[in-house]
């Protein structure tokens, strides 16, 4: 007598060894077809550009190899041109400085003020303190200062900051956040967000970005006090509209940290990194301990100091791009070779110091522009960030 | 126009070989150069009263081969070629055919019923026939029995060949009230009332308005237990048979009678001969089947998706069903676990406890622990055996609360009776017991473990211990440490309690595979797969133990092919050796994979474990070619680009997995491979695409290829594209409109079944991979506006799937990374169409507010790509 056909046979385990073996093929196999797509999403977007042929010749000692998984990496798209953050990371010395120094976004110093201010604009008060790029990547988060130079590294609740984590999505999962450090509550106050769990942010508009850093930050817990697998805070900034409730609001009130000016983002803009008219900084005595440049000692010096760059046909010029060419003519202008300083002034910078002695832009000035517009009160922003 | 052909279906059956084969010849000559013919003639032939009864018999079934095949497409064919016969020759076959059912010989009137019943599975659908009902019930009941038998059992093959919808509701009446009638106990004629109840059997699908008219359901069921106390033996069986069927079609209608059908059931069980005793325990064991759906289904959401209750059957039957099933277990066959195929009352018994076990959980605990506390320890074998069976049978579905002590206080005596019990059929039944435990109460889920350290060592010695003792109990030895091992299989990076005993373990296992009996009750087999399972639940610290099975195994695999001139016995057992074998490569490579100081190791043995997995590919044995296909993919993926100098050598055997149809299995796992591959070699598969994709486009096209391929293939598109970028572009022309197609058709299907929603949502995903695949493929290339006039078609698949509620939870995490897919590479070009689609908005919007992290992830994605798109 055989058995009914649906039933499992005697004394029989429930499902044969092959089939398992066949389950655990097409799972490995999908499993395989979702990394590669991950990637594949994550490549060409999250790829910053990067020309090789500039960084080689200079700095042969630049590793370039392409990570542990050298089936993963490239592939589509060619590697040649493309350079992304992870490599970038062993990059090294003035090749480190040059590179981590190109992606920053530079805003420029507000020295007139934009047409529109209240219905494009977002403002907020920047935290007192040393601007830096913040890599997360392989279980470990780095900081870097605009010169390249480690600031710390350590490990966070940021995606693949620290070994610790749930391993929840692909293993070369990393993030770029763009972070003023402020030593005082040693915190991470994020201002800018480049890539998040590897997709780029890059082509993204400021409005997006910051409703990603204030939905996505506290998400992962990166807001959390610090613990052992998590060394610093991270915390958003509160970014308000430029109306005039809004530019009152960061202008006057209060932050948890200590102010060093106001930044104004365009809010469609990309994070275009370099110099860009369409982030712009302010700063007077209330809202910053740092208006004029001071000299090593603190003091501000009785002539303004232009920090200039000595190209090779021997023009002296700002960091703009195109750089702008400073005569250097006149009375009282001394020069002074200096080679320690990385980074020449913008041309915005030169203008707004030579102001700011002189008839400075007014938080007056920029209210009025404000109502003097056809703008519209109090409305409410569109991305109000709760900060802290 | 018929013709004599009397002499050629004679000779067809001829001992003498050369006369068999010219008639074979000249009727498929006759077949092919006249068919209306040929097919009257046969009909005439069976009809004919005259002719012997081995030649009508064969004249009819060669009429019903050629009209029915089991391939798809042949009989497409041949049902072609049935309607395309004149009118007035398939009127005269019909004619021949009701005829025959009046034959006074049985073989005759058999015959016409099975051929009456394909034609009707070919015409009724197509509305042709209409008068094949009342021309069978016309006259039935004035008949001679024989006849009416003859018209009953042809009503049972029309409703086993027709699907129900074909059949209008008052023919359904018609047949059901002549089949009824014919069981009716004032039936004087058995052979009648037997055909009556088997066709009542087939019929049973047809009855479903029937079966919710209360008076209607009454009169069957009365008639159908009626039958049940019929003096004849085959008459009750057919009866109990079609209780069975009812319990599982019409569960929900069963509750004025389940008193009944108890007291019916409980006294074949215990008295009747095993045919029917064995249907009897059946009807419970269906009972229990539909209880665990509904249950099972009501578990997993709470919006009772289910409109069918649980009425509790089994729970309310408990205290009388129990013993009634404990009491079988004491009837074991003498050689039971010798004989493979064997299926008696104690199997049936247990099984249905098993069952019984699952539907109730822990209510079943105190109505089984008396039996098996009073037989356990009993001189009597079978008394110890059926308490152990018993005990094995509960340990899945009461809860680990309840059973973890009762197990804590058994797992001693079982060790001890697996060693040292004088009877094999209590080792067995003990050995399968302990692996049960391990299977259900073993493992990182659950708070108390039932292995300590402890025991552990203890555990280990007396199953490999008896893996030495008789093929039976080692089998079932083997399969006990399969689960003690899959057990730790979550453990982590932690110390697993087994690598003491590793070294031991993997001994013990290959001594098992050398015995001289491994072949008989599937030992070798069971060694093998544990020795996999072993290996897959091991951790980092055995790591150098499972590397040096490879060449242990490598060189097993070598040695099967060293035999020559096999017997097709021989061969069938090396074939499986070879399959095994390969199989166990394969896990070792999976396992070994993510360690990256394995590569080094691979790299020594790749070019030989290739060459060996080529060897199996000679073999004519699917199975071989499965396993080797599997392993090789497993190779692929370890070795990576590496891999790319095996390709020429590799290929053929490549195309010929995708050409096998015939075991679609093989066919589908080369399509993986191909994925592999792709992943591995990346734009190195170029010069093989022209090829592959070639092959693959033939086989999404064929009638004949399984259906469960096909999504697999889509994806397998995806893959390729991902692999060779713009390069692609050639393959569009072809991909495109069969991608388009099959997500139309996807659209279209409605899930009536559960089979055809997880059809239709795997080819979806397929479908949606491919899409994802290719975008990707092109992103960053000039080429990348090729894909912009589909992207409308394709936008418009996701609003589809997106209007179609209930999207499942993998196809909306494939199909939302589509659209951020389609964004990414198409960007600002595809702004237009982004902002038209309802995905982009309503279905992105959902997704983004998903509980799914997965489809979380994914829309966020696809809302990064879109947002990046439109702001160009």
């Amino acid at each position: 007598m055989a058995p009914p056909e649906h039933r499992r046979q005697f004394k029989r385990p429930a499902i044969s060894d092959q089939q398992r073996r066949r389950e655990l093929s097409l799972q490995r196999q999908a499993q395989n077809r979702l990394d590669a797509q991950h990637r594949a999403r994550c490549l060409a977007s999250s790829a910053l550009s990067f020309e090789t042929a500039e960084c080689e010749p200079e700095c042969p000692e630049v590793e370039l190899e392409l990570g542990s998984e050298n089936e993963g990496d490239g592939g589509v798209g060619s590697p040649h041109e493309e350079f992304d953050v992870r490599k970038a990371s062993k990059l090294r010395g003035a090749q480190a400085r040059k590179w981590f120094a190109r992606q920053l976004i530079l805003p420029e110093w507000m020295i007139d003020i934009p047409d529109r201010l209240s219905l494009e604009w977002y403002v907020f008060v920047r935290p007192s303190g040393n601007r830096c790029f913040v890599v997360s990547s392989n279980g470990i988060t780095v900081s870097r200062l605009r010169n390249g130079s480690i600031l710390h590294r350590f490990p966070s609740a940021l995606p693949g900051g620290s070994r610790f984590r749930d391993s929840s999505g692909p293993a070369q999962t990393y993030s770029i956040l763009d972070c003023i450090f402020h030593e005082a509550d040693q915190t991470y106050y994020v201002i800018d967000m480049v890539c998040w769990r590897g997709y780029s942010l890059y082509d993204c508009t400021a409005e997006f970005r910051f409703f990603w850093i204030n939905s996505k930050l506290a998400e992962c817990g990166a807001c959390e006090p610090p613990s052992q697998n998590h060394r610093y805070r991270f915390s958003p900034v509160t970014v308000y509209n430029c109306d005039h409730g809004g530019l009152i609001a960061a202008y006057t009130g209060p932050v948890p940290y200590a102010k060093d000016g106001l930044l104004f983002y365009n809010k469609q803009a990309h994070y275009q990194t370099g110099n860009t008219p369409l982030a712009l900084v302010w700063k007077d005595d209330n809202c910053s301990q740092y208006v004029i440049d001071t000299d090593n000692k603190g003091n501000i010096p009785s002539k303004q100091h232009l920090v200039l760059e000595l190209q090779d046909d021997l023009k002296v010029t700002t960091s703009d791009d195109p750089p702008v060419e400073i005569l250097l003519h006149g009375q009282g202008l001394r020069s002074e070779v200096n080679r320690a300083r990385a980074f020449a002034d913008s041309y915005s910078k030169v203008i707004f110091q030579y102001t700011v002695r002189r008839s400075p832009l007014k938080m007056e000035d920029l209210l009025f522009s404000l109502s003097s517009g056809n703008d519209l009160e109090n409305r409410p922003a569109d991305v109000e960030m709760a900060g802290e | 126009m018929a013709m004599e052909v009397t002499q050629f279906l004679l000779n067809a059956q001829s001992v003498d070989g050369n006369l068999r084969k010219q008639a074979e010849e000249s009727l498929k000559q006759f077949q092919e150069q006249n068919l209306p013919s040929f097919l009257l003639s046969l009909a005439g032939e069976l009809a004919n009263e005259e002719k012997p009864v081995e030649s009508r018999k064969l004249a009819g079934l060669i009429l019903k081969n050629a009209l029915d095949a089991k391939e798809a497409r042949r009989k497409f064919e041949l049902v072609q070629r049935w309607f395309a016969l004149d009118a007035s020759v398939k009127a005269q076959i019909k004619f021949y055919l009701i005829k025959t059912l009046a034959s006074p010989y049985h073989d005759a009137r058999s015959t016409a019923s099975q051929v009456i019943a394909k034609l009707a599975g070919i015409e009724l659908p197509q509305k042709q026939w209409p008068e094949l009902i009342d021309t069978l019930l016309a006259t039935m009941f004035q008949l001679p029995a024989h006849t009416k038998q003859a018209i009953l059992e042809t009503l049972g093959y029309i409703c086993e060949e027709v699907s129900p919808e074909v059949v209008d509701q008052c023919h359904v009446n018609k047949i059901l009230e002549a089949v009824v009638q014919g069981m009716n106990a004032s039936e004087g004629n058995n052979e009648v009332r037997l055909a009556a109840t088997r066709a009542l059997y087939n019929a049973l699908g047809f009855a479903q308005a029937n079966f919710s008219n209360d008076m209607e359901r009454d009169y069957i069921m009365r008639v159908v237990c009626e039958a049940t106390l019929s003096p004849e033996v085959k008459i009750r069986q057919a009866a109990f048979e079609c209780l069975v069927a009812i319990s599982s079609t019409y569960y929900e209608k069963l509750a004025p009678y389940i008193n009944d059908i108890f007291n019916i059931t409980s006294k074949a069980v215990r008295e009747d001969e095993e045919p029917v005793a064995l249907q009897a325990v059946e009807i419970w064991s269906s009972i229990c089947d539909e209880e665990i759906d509904i249950l099972d289904e009501s578990g997993d959401d709470f919006s009772g998706d289910s409109d069918i209750p649980c009425f509790c059957f089994i729970k309310q039957a408990l205290p009388v069903l129990v013993p009634m099933l404990l009491e079988t277990l004491l009837k074991q066959g003498e050689d039971q676990d010798q004989d493979e195929g064997a299926w008696n009352i104690a199997m049936a018994g247990g099984t249905c406890l098993g069952l019984v076990a699952r539907t109730v959980g822990d209510d079943i605990i105190p109505l089984v622990m008396p039996f098996i506390e009073d037989n356990i320890a009993k001189p009597d074998w079978r008394q110890r055996e059926a308490a152990t069976y018993a005990f094995g049978s509960i340990l899945e579905g009461p809860s680990p609360e309840k059973l973890v002590p009762i197990v804590n206080v058994a797992l001693n005596f079982m060790l001890n009776a697996l060693m040292n019990d004088s009877s094999n059929h209590v080792k067995d039944t003990t050995a399968w017991t302990l692996g049960r435990m391990f299977e259900f109460l073993h493992g990182s889920a659950l708070d108390t473990p039932i292995i300590t350290p402890e025991n552990c060592q203890q555990i280990v010695t007396v199953l490999l211990h008896s893996m030495k003792d008789v093929p039976n109990v080692a089998e079932k030895a083997c399969g006990a440490l399969y689960f003690l091992a899959q057990g730790y299989e979550d453990m982590g990076p932690s110390l697993s309690p087994l690598s003491p005993f590793f070294q031991d373990i993997l001994e013990g296992l290959y001594a098992v595979t050398r015995r001289e009996d491994a072949g008989e009750y599937h030992l070798r087999a069971a060694a093998y797969e544990t020795l996999n399972e072993v290996v897959r639940c091991s951790t980092e610290e055995t790591a150098p133990m499972v590397r040096q099975l490879i060449p242990h195994i490598m060189l097993e695999l070598h040695q099967t092919f060293e035999g020559q001139k096999l017997s097709s016995d021989e061969r069938d057992k090396q074939n499986e050796l070879q399959g095994l074998l390969c199989g166990c490569l394969q896990v070792l490579m999976q396992k070994l994979g993510s360690q990256e100081t394995f590569k080094n190791v691979l790299l020594q043995h790749v070019d030989q474990m290739m060459g060996l997995f080529l060897r199996v590919f000679s073999s004519r044995s699917a199975t071989a070619h499965e396993e080797a296909m599997l392993a090789i993919g497993a190779l692929i993926y370890a070795s990576g680009s590496c891999f790319e100098k095996y390709m020429p050598e590799f290929y053929q055997y490549l195309e010929m997995g995708l050409q096998n149809f015939e075991d679609y299995q093989v066919c589908t796992i080369t399509v993986g491979v191909v994925g592999d591959l792709c992943r591995a070699l990346e734009d190195k598969i170029l010069p093989y695409c022209d090829n592959i994709m070639t092959q693959l486009l033939k086989d999404l096209s064929s009638n004949e290829l399984h259906r469960s391929v096909k999504p697999p293939i889509f994806s397998c598109f995806g893959d390729i594209a991902l692999a060779i970028g713009e390069h692609f572009d050639k393959y569009l022309i072809y991909a495109m409109p069969m991608l388009q197609s099959a997500a139309e058709l996807s659209i279209h299907t409605t899930g009536a079944d559960e089979d055809m929603t997880e059809y239709t949502n795997t080819l979806r995903n397929g479908i949606l991979e491919a899409y994802s695949g290719i975008f990707q493929g092109f992103k960053g290339s000039p080429k990348s506006q090729l894909l912009l006039p589909y992207a409308p078609q394709i936008l418009q698949f996701l609003d589809s799937l997106y209007r179609e509620k209930d999207m499942d939870d993998s196809v909306s995490k494939t199909a939302i990374g589509v659209l951020g897919d389609l964004a990414d590479t198409l960007q600002s070009s595809a702004a237009p169409l982004i902002q038209q689609s309802v995905s982009s908005r309503e279905f992105l919007g959902e997704c983004l507010s998903s509980h799914d992290d997965m489809i979380k992830e994914s829309a966020e994605w696809a809302k990064l790509a879109i947002t990046r798109a439109l702001s160009y």
